[in-house]
């Protein structure tokens, strides 16, 4: 495959779009697993949503 | 099993949905984007262009999405300022680091693309000056939910920005036919059909329906992210009411 002249642009173009695109995945997935952590942590402490808490 | 589509307006059952439907889409996306990539990167160059026309294949899906992302949050503004429900908060906070991300590709592609095709790398004319805007309006949305000190009054003033700042939308979409830009016209999306040859033209469908389903996949692991948080935010309250109340 060749790019021609302007090679330099075309791969600068895919490369920062695929940092942009890797941010966004490792975000959402960093920030799933805090979130779980965070739950785990909280309900291993005994503290429980209102909804899920037992009806007298 | 069936559920009723009102239900997913219920936090829960949006949860479920969405650890069902997430390993579909990732799966999707992986197997569109291996079929465009190759498409585009053995796509014939452009009799004018070159090579360089490669950038559009990731341009184009960026611009949209940037502003279909605006889009949902004006959808989702709706939901905050009319119908006051919590998921419509949890829908405009997501789409927003995402469209932001989009659009920011957009400006960086097209850019990279401007200079060896018209000699510069910017030019304030009116597609990339309000593409530039609808960024910076991103920033502004961003700031009022990061900055809010309780969620619900940082939802309803992004709100109201997201429905004025849905003026610049038509803008962005016509301002190559309502100005003179050295941005091209509309090339795509025609009454008498696209101007682009079909060998190009149909890798640019494939990457158009691949970025578009990394943006839904993003989107709905970023709403599930945002509904967890809440839960955690309410479970820390609860926490701290107890212990107030136990000391007191």
């Amino acid at each position: 495959m060749n790019l021609g002249p302007h090679a330099d642009f075309i791969v600068a173009a895919y490369t920062l779009t695929a940092f942009v695109v890797a941010a966004l995945a490792a975000w959402v997935t960093l920030d799933y697993a805090a979130q779980q952590r965070n739950l785990a942590d909280l309900e291993e402490r005994g503290v429980s949503r209102r909804s899920a808490q037992e009806k007298p | 099993m069936k559920m009723p589509v009102i239900d997913l307006a219920k936090p829960t059952k949006f949860l479920a949905l969405v650890n069902r439907v997430l390993p579909w889409l990732i799966a999707g996306t992986v197997i569109f984007f291996a079929v465009g990539l190759y498409r585009a990167l053995n796509a014939p160059d452009d009799y004018q262009q070159g090579a360089t026309v490669k950038i559009m294949y990731l341009h184009v899906p960026a611009a949209w999405l940037g502003m279909a992302g605006w889009g949902l949050m004006c959808v989702a503004a709706l939901g905050t300022l009319v119908w006051r429900h919590p998921l419509a908060d949890v829908a405009g906070k997501a789409a927003a680091p995402i469209g932001a991300a989009f659009t920011f590709v957009c400006l960086v592609t097209g850019s990279l693309w401007g200079r060896p095709t018209w000699g510069t790398y910017w030019v304030w004319d009116a597609r990339l000056t309000s593409e530039l805007v609808l960024l910076l309006l991103y920033f502004g949305v961003l700031a009022l939910y990061w900055t809010a000190e309780e969620p619900g009054r940082g939802a309803r003033a992004a709100a109201i920005l997201a429905l004025v700042g849905a003026v610049n939308l038509p803008i962005i979409k016509f301002s190559v036919d309502w100005w003179n830009t050295l941005h091209q016209g509309e090339s795509i999306f025609r009454v008498a059909g696209s101007t682009i040859d079909p060998s190009i033209l149909a890798p640019l469908i494939v990457m158009t329906i691949a970025f578009t389903l990394l943006f839904i996949t993003l989107y709905l692991a970023a709403m599930r992210n945002e509904i967890l948080r809440r839960r955690v935010r309410a479970m820390r309250l609860m926490q701290a009411q107890t212990l107030a109340e136990a000391t007191s």
